[in-house]
């Protein structure tokens, strides 16, 4: 045995060794997910309950922040009625069927705001289907007719003698039934914790304390640390190799080249960053190196030819003609990385026959796919323990599981247990933005001012385009590239929207709020440009235009209402306003914006309002919101990835500028009263608030901001 | 072989001085608690106390703080300390909670100087910790909410 990989080399250092039961992190039990208590009532893949009465909720999504730890087990705890609180949460394992996305499948995996919307049913049901189990088990046990028990409070009762039996003491013969096929569930009205704001968020302890658990945190008995050196331009292969330098660094223990350049293998992770930064590489550039100056040129001129149909209405285009007043803009939004706090980590342990990963997994059975054809093995032979995820914001959810691979490739050449890490300048350089965008408008307003026609041409590269989410393209058209502008919602007679898709050797991908990251910004400027040249109020255009869409309406009132729209503001203050529908909830807001003497921007003021169905827990919501806002005022004022030579100029938080406490508005959130089925709340936050903002510069300064990042000034 | 004070027990680590005390603290003596986020000291995830200041421990040589008085979050027992923990839980300030650590730490240093902080004194002394799920407000609320229980509360005085 190589000497470095001995656990003597190892017993200087002070380990959390993992092991199965060891419970850092009050919810993850790494090691064993798939281990029930002897005597258990496992009601289904969702439902536990110990002989104590302790409740185990199996949660299959990635709680990445938004919240999904505190508001699924809700779900179960009001059908099954005991106290959220005291709920053990465990992370499911990777199973495509037990686990599905139901609204993806069959796949397991988070994303597109569908955690609570595709889990409620599924796990009120898994609830209810636990609580009929007791009570059938307590009526035999009483000899009583089940009509007369109740559930209440990990309790049945029989309601005539007062006689109550906890469900611990149940346990054991409920788990002889057989689960009923449809359980009854509870009417809206009756919830009882449902909608309540009382519930909190179950993992703030261990998370502010800094034991939860996230993939750098995972120590292993023999584990080694990898970082790996990736190409420098996107599409670049490596030439040469020099690794005599690197090996000589202390604690540097291997050099292995993989399939996304050369892991640097060490003790810690400081041997293998400096043992990586002495590595003599040579590249072979590839002809293609695009820089973001050409693309915005390139794109460009692809606004002046007809693109793929994405929606037509009316005469489309041909109608632009028979307006009295034509208007047209560009606006344009650079590359961005999600840059989620924790860079991208996981720990990787192989033997001949199994494969485990720890990792803040977000698409759990992509993952396991792709870790078992790294590592030669069937999908149903990696186990993946999935952690809390450091943010995400769609970086986790790529389509080849690089970090995954990666770690598994390592694994495999070092033939210890290994660590890997992506520091923050790999983080900033790797790609997967969200993709540049140029969207090109002409409209005509007919002789009253009200928008007649509306044409909208889309430039930007697919992010669905040559991997496995292809199947989502429909006829040509990348939905991911469209949605909130296809989407229209305002009542313009004649309306078209194309697409072009052109292909660039930059990774692009979803980043919170995909496509209408972008769209919003666009349509909701451009339609108060339309406002402005018809001569009409931006809130008054909206209410004329959204007649037909009340969930619109209710979010717009509610949020004009809650901000005072037309109270009138101190000089060099103003307002503007904006409404988007993502992932099937609808936000609106609007932002209160001062410009100083210098230009200088202040966002001092966010009226949010939202309907997502069902509130199932309004805080967690309105930290979604507060937090959606916040990153997206981040990407409206500083968020850019600059490509030069076919490469990134920004490297780390210094130059891929994010918001900062000085720069945080104040932010109030309104939630519409709903009992229609819940929708998201993880995306829809972000895409009101830069056109929100940028309207509100309008209104003081009369300048329309049609470029994104804005910067700190207003651009002069 | 460096000598450490780590939440107030003695280490001796054999690690190169140039080492960032981040690394020792992760990789040497298991304290994952304080988190890596960018390396060059610009983002507060690996915030921590040196003599009761908050510094940026991924640039800090760990070879400079022989017999200096560190404090990571999972050492962090002092009264403040306490009433920021009680104040983080009960705004429920936490989404993915990787960078929070390193913000109570930061919170701690603001409060031991300033017991009771302004908005634009948090401001200050919070701007270099970032969260990119955008806490900040309920940031500001739990620091409040903290420096008012220390005012009034048993444990109070404004220590």
């Amino acid at each position: 045995m190589n000497k470095h990989f001995a656990p003597s080399g190892l017993s200087r250092r002070s380990f959390l060794v993992l092991s199965a039961g060891t419970g850092i992190g009050l919810t993850l039990a790494a090691g064993d997910i798939s281990a029930a208590e002897p005597g258990s009532f496992t009601a289904n893949a969702f439902v536990a309950i110990g002989t104590d009465g302790k409740v185990t909720v199996t949660v299959k999504h990635l709680e990445m922040g938004q919240g999904v730890a505190t508001g699924l087990p809700v779900l179960v705890a009001e059908e099954l009625e005991v106290d959220p609180a005291a709920i053990r949460v465990k992370f499911a394992p990777a199973d495509a069927k037990l686990y599905n996305n139901l609204f993806w499948g069959p796949s397991q995996g988070t994303g597109g705001s569908t955690a609570t919307a595709n889990s409620w049913e599924q796990l009120r049901k898994a609830g209810a289907a636990a609580r009929e189990m007791l009570i059938e088990a307590a009526a035999r046990r009483l000899k009583v007719d089940r009509a007369t028990l109740t559930a209440r409070n990990g309790e049945i009762v029989h309601g005539p003698s007062g006689r109550r039996l906890s469900y611990g003491a149940l346990v054991a013969d409920a788990a002889k039934l057989a689960p009923p096929a449809d359980p009854p569930l509870k009417a809206v009205a009756d919830f009882r914790l449902i909608g309540t704001s009382g519930i909190r968020r179950g993992d703030s302890k261990t998370k502010n304390d800094g034991t939860a658990l996230y993939g750098g945190d995972i120590r292993l008995p023999g584990m080694v640390t990898a970082v790996v050196a990736r190409p420098p331009v996107f599409g670049a292969t490596l030439k040469t190799l020099d690794r005599t330098a690197a090996l000589r660094v202390a604690g540097v223990v291997a050099v292995v080249p993989i399939s996304s350049g050369v892991a640097v293998v060490g003790d810690d992770f400081w041997a293998a960053q400096q043992g990586r930064a002495a590595l003599k590489l040579d590249w072979t550039l590839p002809a293609e190196r695009p820089s973001s100056e050409t693309i915005r040129a390139d794109f460009a001129h692809l606004l002046d030819q007809p693109g793929m149909i994405a929606r037509h209405d009316g005469d489309g285009a041909a109608a632009l003609s028979q307006g009295v007043k034509r208007l047209s803009a560009v606006y344009e939004v650079p590359y961005l990385a999600h840059a989620p706090m924790e860079p991208l980590s996981c720990v990787v342990r192989l033997s001949k026959a199994r494969c485990e990963i720890w990792a803040g997994s977000q698409l759990q059975t992509l993952d396991q796919a792709l870790a078992a054809k790294a590592a030669g093995l069937k999908p149903e032979q990696v186990e993946i323990n999935t952690l809390y995820a450091g943010g995400s914001f769609g970086r986790r959810a790529n389509p080849t599981s690089d970090y995954i691979v990666e770690g598994v490739e390592v694994a495999k050449a070092v033939g210890a247990p290994v660590r890997l890490i992506w520091t923050r300048e790999d983080d900033i350089a790797g790609g997967y933005y969200r993709p540049l965008f140029v969207h090109g408008f002409d409209a005509a307003l007919d002789a009253a001012g009200a928008p007649l026609a509306w044409h909208h041409r889309i430039v930007g590269q697919s992010i669905l385009a040559g991997g496995p989410f292809a199947a989502m393209i429909k006829d040509g058209i990348d939905v991911t590239s469209v949605e909130g502008a296809a989407n229209l919602p305002y009542a313009i007679h004649h309306l078209q929207v194309e697409l072009h898709s052109p292909k660039l050797p930059v990774p692009v991908l979803w980043w919170r709020s995909v496509g209408s990251s972008h769209t919003a910004f666009a349509t909701e400027c451009f339609l108060d440009e339309l406002a402005q040249a018809g001569g009409k109020d931006p809130l008054e255009l909206r209410r004329a235009l959204l007649a037909g869409h009340p969930r619109h309406l209710g979010v717009l009132e509610l949020a004009v209402a809650k901000a005072g729209w037309g109270n009138p503001l101190p000089a060099g203050t103003g307002r503007g306003l904006a409404v988007h529908e993502c992932f099937n909830s609808v936000v609106a807001q609007v932002a209160e914006v001062t410009i100083g003497p210098k230009g200088e921007i202040k966002v001092d003021r966010v009226v949010c309002a939202v309907d997502c169905g069902v509130a199932v827990t309004p805080d967690v919501i309105r930290a979604q919101m507060e937090g959606g806002i916040a990153f997206g005022l981040s990407a409206a004022l500083l968020g850019e990835i600059t490509l030069k030579d076919g490469a990134a100029v920004q490297s780390n938080f210094h130059d891929y500028r994010c918001l900062r406490m000085s720069e945080m508005p104040r932010v109030e959130v309104h939630i519409v009263p709903s009992t229609a089925a819940p929708t998201g709340v993880g995306e829809p936050g972000v895409p009101p608030i830069a056109p929100a903002v940028c309207n509100a510069i309008f209104a003081v300064t009369g300048k329309r901001i049609r470029r994104l990042p804005i910067g700190n000034t207003v651009p002069s | 072989m460096i000598s450490l004070i780590v939440n107030g027990e003695r280490h001796k680590v054999d690690a190169d001085p140039d080492m960032p005390l981040l690394w020792v603290l992760r990789d040497h003596l298991g304290l994952d608690g304080t988190k890596y986020g960018c390396g060059e000291g610009v983002c507060g995830a690996c915030t921590i106390l040196v003599d009761g200041e908050a510094m940026r421990s991924c640039t800090l040589p760990v070879g400079e703080l022989a017999g200096r008085a560190i404090t990571t979050i999972q050492g962090l027992d002092s009264a403040i300390g306490k009433a920021l923990f009680a104040a983080w839980a009960e705004v429920d300030v936490p989404q993915c909670g990787y960078c929070q650590p390193g913000q109570i730490l930061s919170a701690a240093a603001l409060l031991r100087h300033t017991p009771k902080p302004s908005d634009t004194d948090i401001d200050t002394a919070m701007d270099g910790n970032l969260c990119r799920c955008g806490t900040y407000a309920r940031i500001r609320a739990a620091i409040h909410l903290a420096a008012g229980r220390l005012a009034t509360g048993p444990l109070g005085g404004g220590k």
